[in-house]
This record gives structure tokens, C-alpha cells and sequence, in this order.
């Protein structure tokens, strides 16, 4: 009989769990439409309410609106928007899928966040017509911070593009540019038209330059078994049966690793240890346990266990603390509040907690990272959290089971946020705002000093070294001076170079954002160098906009203040504009946020050694006047 | 296929068992709702292999309209002591005695009265916490939005719109005295995963599921077998045919369908080819647009 083949088959397949991102005008709703109808995902009665329901919004039928199927809520339908997840389910004969359907628009970092947190896959769409948009990138970026390992971008609406390849590669490139700075280890592209049905499940005679495989063919085909952590064991203690006195079972669901009878193990967190007795699964004994399976475990000794414990390896064990950091997702109307006693759920242990720092939010259209002192609702921040209670834990990256977990507040009960730990830093190394420690910089110096006097630098090299410092509002005209300096100071045989905010940006200060904070951990960075440089002879100009005055001053102070010079180089904000045009509209606009002198401060130097208006002066007589004050130093 | 790799099935199955094992740690006094059907009789074998080798330390709650089919008891009092189980079967007497003989009842009656009033009575009189039932995101449009853990306000109430968000499989099942959860372990199966479950797994399922002659009268666009209470009335036609059910539910508002499926892989070969949706047979969601969400509001499960 066919249908036993077809059963033995069934019982084979693998799942695979997907989150869709997008919204209607990118034409979601009918790509899901056409995968549940074209596998058979959709009743012939749901479907006929679907045309009857489209029928009334004036919708010719393969125009259908899928959004009727997949929106279940009465709210939902008679508003004509997508409030929360909807689960999906189709299956073909390789394997079986569940769709976590998320709305584009309203609460889109909620809800994408939950869908995304139990996928292995995230499909997103892209409009051809419209190419890469901020929501792409926005869908990119939670994808990857939920850490889901597979993205396909669904290159859609290509029937309005003529099924242009060119266009198709610009989008590809566009979207990998931006990819490749998150962390998504496989993105594949597929050419699609969802209207049409061109490369959703069967392949399309128009794109005869692809010649990868249809959405579906991905889907049915992207491997991820390799998703799974087969290597570090982790059985987080669920249930301990009670109602049976010669059995004393630990029940739970093995998170990650393998696990085997006669294992030595070790209980976190009392430490305590036993071996392994027997491994119940759900069909009798097991000779191994690996990942998700519901099993039941004994040991070989007696010893204290109750859910929340974790069995672990001994030569292999997550960290165990009451302190760590974390990405937060808040997903309350009420926004988070630093201090404030909440509860942390993670595996199965629940212990009360409180957000002690609030690192950064990021700003999810930019990725920028941004001061804030609260998370509101779809906000995503940086914490450090602190629980009474020790939690076994590894980082996120490296364990989806054991790195996640939730908030709750303690007088709604309501779930108010969705954490995932960050790679382990050792609390005496987390990051505690400014670096600064000009006093200790010294100290240290003290302790071993070169055995090459300044004084034998300076005559094999013919100068003394020295740091210019400049500083002004972007399109003042610091980069320019620097460079003409360089080459002024060059020809006059001085050994000299620059050190700028693009330059440091690109490399030394790669990781950093555009916070206070972070410029300030910038400017440090560039005063170290200036100095290291110094002290090996050299002359440096560096050119930042460098806009808190305290921060100048602990540069001046870690360099030496006989050595700094801090030249202002001062514009018209009008001429700065005109400079600089692009990137003050952007500021403007609010697409760059943290723009000094637009969205942050820029304090003016009141002492500088030198201000030059770059209005009334060229370059070049910036340049002789800068030269002028280091002659009457006796520097050069 | 690699050496661990683990078929959709048993996905499944772990994620179901998990849901179970969480439900019995953190909830005082938990429940099983059990209606007889093939899901419960899938949420009962998933409840066995989640506590093994200890028994379900928690009873199974059956809201009895009264009118189910002779088979159906049979088989719920047979299979229930068999494995062991800790039956409580709830009828609201009060509804029943208010009514008055089955002639005056009807099936929107039945399903506020008997099946939403008489739940809402059995879980606040047992004052359960939490409440486990079968019902799959796949059965209807409200379903697929609904959490694995739903919370339930003092008034047993579902706040669609307000719903705790739900990650990972870590579950927040907060709750203060008086308010509960509906919890639902079988919210990501479809209808074939049941059915596969079940052949896999030989569970016994009630009779019914099995195509047979049955004599049926034709109500409402509905084929309802007759027998008990249910008689042809003026201008009805009864005739004997092969058919079977692919859900049970009371015999005022459960319809057969024609079949010749006789055996489990037939049905599974029917229900692979259904073009029909299986809840399309019974009369209570058919009401109005949103009829089972509305329902859901007011505490039916």
C-alpha cells in the first residue's frame, strides 16, 4: 500500500522551523500564501474563505490576500494589519515546516524577536523594485542577534524588473555589504516573484542566468543538523519525581552535548559529583542522549538535586555567576528601569534579578550604538545584570539553550523583556565607562623606562617630537590642514605622520560606536598612539573632532602638556554644511544620530594653543601659521 | 541523515514532553483535560512518557455534555482505567436540570452551557491552576496565535491582544491566586503528525475514527447518525452509509463524513488527500466570523 511508503517516509522527515520577515507591500503574505497552497499547506474551505474575504476587499484572485489566512486575530482582519505571531505549518515530502509569521510593521522587534527565537532559518524580503531598505536591514540585524544560523534573502517582485540579473547581483551586493557585519554565517539569495509562482517552488524559465534552487528547494535542502551544540553537555534539571521512593529520577531535556551512561558528571551549582547510572528516554533505556530529547537520568550516588540544578561534564563546564552581560530586547509598554527588582527565568531556573547597567541601546536602522538611560517597548540594549541567585550559563553565540532568557516583572508578571548572555568577560574586566587613568599610565612608566634617552632620539632624528592637536565641528577643516601639515613639516625633514578619525575608525577603534563614551574611548586610543609615537621620536598631528573639552585634557595630560598643542580649527556651522553637505542632511534627517554640534554637544576649547577660522584662511596660511608657533617653540 | 540527527516527530514529541514536565514543576494543582478524542488520547500517551516510569501525577478532567456518543464513554471509562489514570468527569448539573430534556437543547446552547459554563465551573471548583488540552495552532485561525502557555485572568478570560510574549521554550508561568493557564502541548502538530503519532505509536483511539455503516440522517448540511436522541425529524431522509468521523464532539454538532477508511493507514491516506479542513464538520465554529475566538475569550478551550 502506498500510504505505509508514504508513512515511512513521513517518519524521516526533519524539521525545520523559519521566521518570514517583511511586510504586505513586499509581498510576504502571498510568498506564504503560495507556499502553503503549492505543498497543500492550505484547506480547500480556508481557502475559500480567503477568496470570499478578498473578494469583499476588491482582490482579483491569484492576487489573494494571504494575510486572511495567515492573520487569526478578528482585530487583525477587520484593521487589515498583522498584531502578533501566527504559526504555520506545511510539509513536503522532505520535510516538515513551521512558519513564525511576522508583521512588518507595528511591534516588529517583539515580535520578530519571539518568532526568530525558536527558528534555525529567517527568510527575508526584499522588494526588487524598491531594492535594500532600512527594514531589511532592521530584519538582518534581529535575525542575527537572535542568532539564527540560516538567512535567505527572497529577492521578490522580480516580474516588475524585467527578471533583470543586474539588478538581482546589485541587491545581492548591497545586502551582503551590510551582511557581513553581523554575525550570519550563511546567506543565500533567491530571485523570486511570489505573484507569478517564478523560482517560489518550481523553477522559472525567466531567470535563466540563476542557477541556484528555488526558495522551496532551499528550504527543503539547507543543512542544519550541523546547528546543534553536540559538544558541550548541558542538563538543566526539569523535574525530580517525587511519588516513587526507590526511583530518584532527574527529569529535563538535554540542552546541548552528548550524554552516556557511566558519564562522570558534576552539579552546578553545588559542584558536587556522581556518574551516570542509566538514561531513560521515552522509549526505555538509551545508550546516548543527545539534543532536544526528554529523558529522565539517574545517578550512581545519592546527592541534592532540584530543578534549576544543571548536570554538566566536568572537564566541561559553563560559567557560574551571579553577574554577566547581556543584548535585551524589552518588549514592555513599560519601559525598563535600572535597579528595579525583576525576576530572570533561564533554563529552569528562575531567580530574582535587577538590570545594574544599561550600556547602550542600538539604534536598529543604524546599528549605532547610543546613550540611553531606559529601554522602552521594541528597544534593544546592552545590560549587565545582576542575580541573587547564580545562574549556569554559557554565552548565546555558542548556546542558544543555555545563553537565553527572559524577564519578568515581579507585580504584573507579565513577560517584559528577552536577554541573550554575551561571551564570557570576566567581571573584573567589564567595561565601567571611561578608561582614562592618566595618574596610573604614569605610575606604570616609572616602573621601567627606556634605556634610549629623549635626549639621543632628538639628535639622531634632528627634532624634537611633539603632538598637534586638532579639533573642530565636522567640515571645519582638520583633515585638510593635517595633511597639508604633514607634507609642510616633511619637506622641512621631519619625521611625521597622522593620525585622523577615519583612519583610527577604519582599524584601532573599529569596535567602537559614537557615543560619549565611546568617542572618549576613542580620543584615549589616539592619545596613546600620539604618545607612543613621541616617545619613539616621531611627530604626530592628529586630526579629531574630539568635542568634550575633558577628554582633550586628559590627552594633553597623557602626552605631556609641553609636548600638546591644541589648535582649534574653527568654520562658520554654515560653511561646515556647505563642506559637508550629505552627511549634515543625514544628521539632520536623524538617519546618523550622536552628530555633534547637531544631536551632540561639541564644547568649544577655550584656551587652545592656536584657533584658526578655516573662513578667512586657506589651507595653506593655516598651515604657515601653525609652523609659526611651533618655530617660536623651538620644536622645529 | 547523521548520527544524531532527530525526525520531526520526535521534535515533537520532546517539545511536548518538555511542556508537560514544566507544567507539573511549576504549577500547584494542574489538570488534564481529557474529551475522548484522538488528541487527548496523543496528549495522554505524551503525559505517560513524560513522567515514566512514576504515573501522571495529575488527573484527567473530562466536561461531560451528556451527549456524547455510547462508544465514547465506553472507551474513556476502559482506557483510563487501563493506564492507570485519575479520572474526574464534570457535568453542570445545574444547566441540565435548568434545561430540562435533551429535546430542548441545542447546540449553541450545548457549547455555552455544557462545554464553556461547565469548564469554567470544573476548573474553578477543582481551583486548578493550569489546564492541559490538545488543541493544535493548525485547527483554526485564533489557535494559530495563541501561546503554548495562555494566560487566563481570574475571570478564565483570553486576552488575545494582551498576550505574554513567548521565546525559546522558556515558559513564564507567573501567576497570582485565582488566575490560571490553559497550556497546550500539542499547539505545533498538524492533524497528519496526530495521526502518524498514533500509528507509530499504536495508541487506541475511540471507534468512531473507523469508517463502518452507520445510519445517518442529513441536518444542516450535516450527516449526524442516528441512534440516542437523535431521530429523523419531518422531512428528513435516513440512510445507511459507510462513513466515519475525523473529530468527536457531542452528537448534537459532531457530523460523519463518507468513508471507506477502515484502518489506520486509510484514514491517514484521507486525511493526506482531505482538501477539507477538519474542523469544517462541526457547527460551532461555523457560527459567525471569529466565532472561536470569541468563544476562546469567554474561557472555551
Amino acid at each position: 500500500m502506498k500510504v505505509l511508503e508514504l508513512l515511512k517516509t513521513n517518519e524521516k522527515k526533519e524539521l525545520l522551523r523559519f521566521v518570514t520577515a517583511g511586510s504586505v507591500d513586499d509581498g510576504k503574505s502571498t510568498l506564504i500564501g503560495r507556499l502553503l497552497h503549492e505543498s497543500k499547506g492550505i484547506y480547500e474551505d480556508q481557502l475559500e474563505a480567503v477568496k470570499l474575504a478578498s473578494g469583499k476587499k476588491g482582490s482579483s484572485l491569484y492576487e489573494l490576500d494571504f494575510a486572511l489566512v495567515t492573520d487569526g486575530l478578528k482585530a487583525e482582519r477587520e484593521q487589515g494589519i498583522t498584531i502578533d505571531v501566527a504559526y504555520r505549518y506545511f510539509s513536503t515530502p522532505k520535510r516538515k515546516f513551521i512558519i513564525a509569521d511576522t508583521p512588518g510593521h507595528e511591534q516588529y522587534t517583539r515580535n520578530m524577536a519571539t518568532g526568530a527565537s525558536t527558528a534555525s532559518l529567517s527568510v527575508i524580503l526584499v522588494d526588487a523594485s524598491q531594492g535594500v531598505l532600512t527594514q531589511s536591514r532592521r530584519h538582518s540585524f534581529i535575525s542575527s542577534l537572535l542568532g539564527i544560523p540560516h538567512m535567505v534573502v527572497a529577492v521578490n517582485k522580480m516580474d516588475l524588473v524585467d527578471y533583470s540579473e543586474e539588478v538581482f547581483r546589485e541587491i545581492c551586493d548591497d545586502f551582503a555589504g551590510f551582511a557581513a557585519k553581523l554575525e550570519v554565517r550563511d546567506v543565500t539569495f533567491v530571485p523570486v516573484s511570489a505573484l507569478k509562482g517564478d523560482n517560489v517552488t518550481t523553477r522559472s524559465k525567466k531567470t535563466p542566468w540563476y542557477q541556484g534552487p528555488t526558495l522551496l528547494g532551499h528550504l527543503e535542502e539547507v543543512h542544519i543538523a550541523g546547528d546543534r551544540n553536540l559538544i558541550d553537555m548541558r542538563f538543566p534539571v526539569q523535574y525530580v519525581s517525587r511519588d516513587n521512593p526507590d526511583f530518584r529520577g532527574y527529569a529535563g531535556t538535554l540542552s546541548s552535548g552528548v550524554m552516556r551512561p557511566g558519564d562522570k558528571v558534576m552539579v552546578l551549582p553545588s559542584g558536587n559529583k556522581s556518574r551516570v547510572a542509566e538514561i531513560t528516554g521515552v522509549n526505555g533505556a538509551l545508550k546516548e542522549a543527545f539534543p532536544p530529547l526528554g529523558i529522565t537520568v539517574t545517578l550512581e550516588d545519592e546527592i541534592d538535586i532540584s530543578r534549576g540544578d544543571m548536570l554538566v561534564h566536568e572537564n566541561n563546564r559553563p560559567r557560574v555567576t551571579n553577574k554577566f552581560e547581556a543584548m535585551v530586547v524589552w518588549m514592555s509598554e513599560t519601559p525598563m528601569k535600572k535597579s528595579k527588582g525583576y525576576i530572570v527565568k533561564h533554563t529552569t531556573r528562575t531567580a530574582p534579578a535587577a538590570i545594574t547597567e544599561l550600556r547602550y541601546k542600538i539604534d536598529v536602522d543604524t546599528m549605532h550604538r547610543l546613550e540611553a538611560d531606559t529601554l522602552a517597548l521594541n528597544e534593544i540594549g546592552r545590560v549587565v545584570i545582576t542575580s541573587n541567585r547564580p545562574l549556569c550559563f554559557d554565552p548565546y553565540s555558542k548556546n542558544r539553550s543555555t545563553g537565553a532568557f527572559i524577564i519578568i516583572d515581579r507585580v504584573s508578571d507579565n513577560t517584559v523583556g528577552a536577554g541573550m548572555i554575551l561571551d564570557r568577560i570576566p567581571e573584573d574586566q567589564l567595561y565601567t565607562g571611561s578608561k582614562w587613568d592618566v595618574a596610573g599610565e604614569r605610575s606604570n612608566l616609572e616602573s621601567k623606562e627606556s634605556m634610549i634617552k629623549p635626549e639621543e632620539r632628538r639628535d639622531a632624528l634632528g627634532h624634537s617630537s611633539f603632538t598637534v592637536w586638532l579639533t573642530g565641528a565636522p567640515g571645519a577643516g582638520k583633515t585638510t590642514i593635517a595633511y597639508e601639515l604633514e607634507r609642510a613639516l616633511f619637506n622641512n625633514g621631519v619625521n611625521v605622520s597622522v593620525l585622523d578619525g577615519e583612519n583610527t575608525r577604519l582599524g584601532l577603534s573599529r569596535d567602537l560606536d559614537f557615543t560619549a563614551d565611546d568617542r572618549s574611548e576613542n580620543i584615549r586610543r589616539a592619545a596613546q598612539v600620539a604618545k607612543l609615537l613621541n616617545d619613539s621620536g616621531l611627530v604626530t598631528i592628529c586630526a579629531f573632532l574630539s568635542p568634550y573639552e575633558k577628554d582633550r585634557k586628559n590627552a594633553q595630560e597623557l602626552i605631556g602638556a609641553e609636548k600638546f598643542f591644541e589648535i582649534h580649527v574653527a568654520a562658520e556651522q554654515e560653511t561646515c554644511e556647505k563642506r559637508r553637505p550629505n552627511l549634515y542632511a543625514k544628521a539632520k534627517s536623524g538617519e546618523i544620530s550622536n552628530f555633534s554640534t547637531i544631536s551632540a554637544p561639541y564644547e568649544t576649547p577655550k584656551t587652545p594653543d592656536l584657533r584658526i577660522s578655516t573662513d578667512e584662511h586657506a589651507p595653506s596660511e593655516s598651515v604657515d601659521k601653525i609652523i609659526h608657533l611651533l618655530k617660536r617653540s623651538n620644536l622645529i | 541523515m547523521t548520527k544524531h540527527s532527530i525526525k520531526h516527530l520526535d521534535q515533537l514529541e520532546a517539545e511536548a514532553i518538555h511542556i508537560f514536565r514544566e507544567v507539573a514543576a511549576e504549577f500547584e494543582n494542574p489538570v488534564i483535560l481529557y474529551s475522548v478524542g484522538k488528541d487527548s488520547s496523543v496528549l495522554l500517551k505524551l503525559a505517560q512518557k513524560a513522567f515514566y516510569p512514576g504515573k501522571i501525577p495529575m488527573p484527567l478532567l473530562h466536561v461531560d455534555t451528556t451527549f456524547k456518543f455510547d462508544e465514547m464513554y465506553r472507551f474513556r471509562d476502559e482506557y483510563t482505567k487501563e493506564i492507570g489514570a485519575d479520572l474526574i468527569v464534570y457535568r453542570n448539573k445545574e444547566a441540565l436540570e435548568e434545561i430540562g430534556p435533551v429535546e430542548n437543547w441545542t447546540c449553541p446552547l450545548c457549547s455555552d452551557l455544557l462545554k464553556t459554563q461547565g469548564l469554567i465551573k470544573a476548573l474553578s471548583e477543582g481551583n486548578y491552576d493550569a489546564a492541559i488540552g490538545g488543541a493544535r495552532r493548525d485547527e483554526e485561525r485564533s489557535r494559530a496565535k495563541e501561546r503554548i502557555f495562555s494566560f487566563r485572568n481570574k475571570f478564565m478570560e483570553w486576552d488575545p491582544k494582551g498576550q505574554r510574549p513567548e521565546l525559546w521554550d522558556i515558559y513564564n508561568t507567573r501567576h497570582k491566586p485565582g488566575e490560571s493557564f490553559r497550556v497546550f502541548p500539542l499547539s505545533n502538530w498538524t492533524e497528519l503528525d496526530i495521526w502518524n503519532y498514533i500509528y507509530t505509536e499504536e495508541i487506541p483511539i475511540v471507534p468512531l475514527y473507523y469508517a463502518s455503516e452507520r445510519e445517518v440522517l442529513h441536518r444542516d448540511g450535516m450527516l449526524l447518525p442516528t441512534g440516542g436522541f437523535i431521530k429523523p425529524r419531518e422531512g428528513e431522509k435516513v440512510e445507511t452509509i459507510m462513513c466515519r468521523f475525523r473529530t468527536l464532539g457531542c452528537r448534537l454538532c459532531t457530523g460523519a463524513i463518507p468513508s471507506k477508511a477502515k484502518t489506520l493507514p486509510e484514514i491517514i491516506e484521507e486525511v493526506m488527500i482531505a482538501r477539507k479542513s477538519e474542523r469544517e464538520h462541526r457547527a460551532v465554529d461555523q457560527d459567525r466570523d471569529g466565532s472561536m475566538e470569541e468563544k476562546k475569550k469567554e474561557g472555551y478551550f
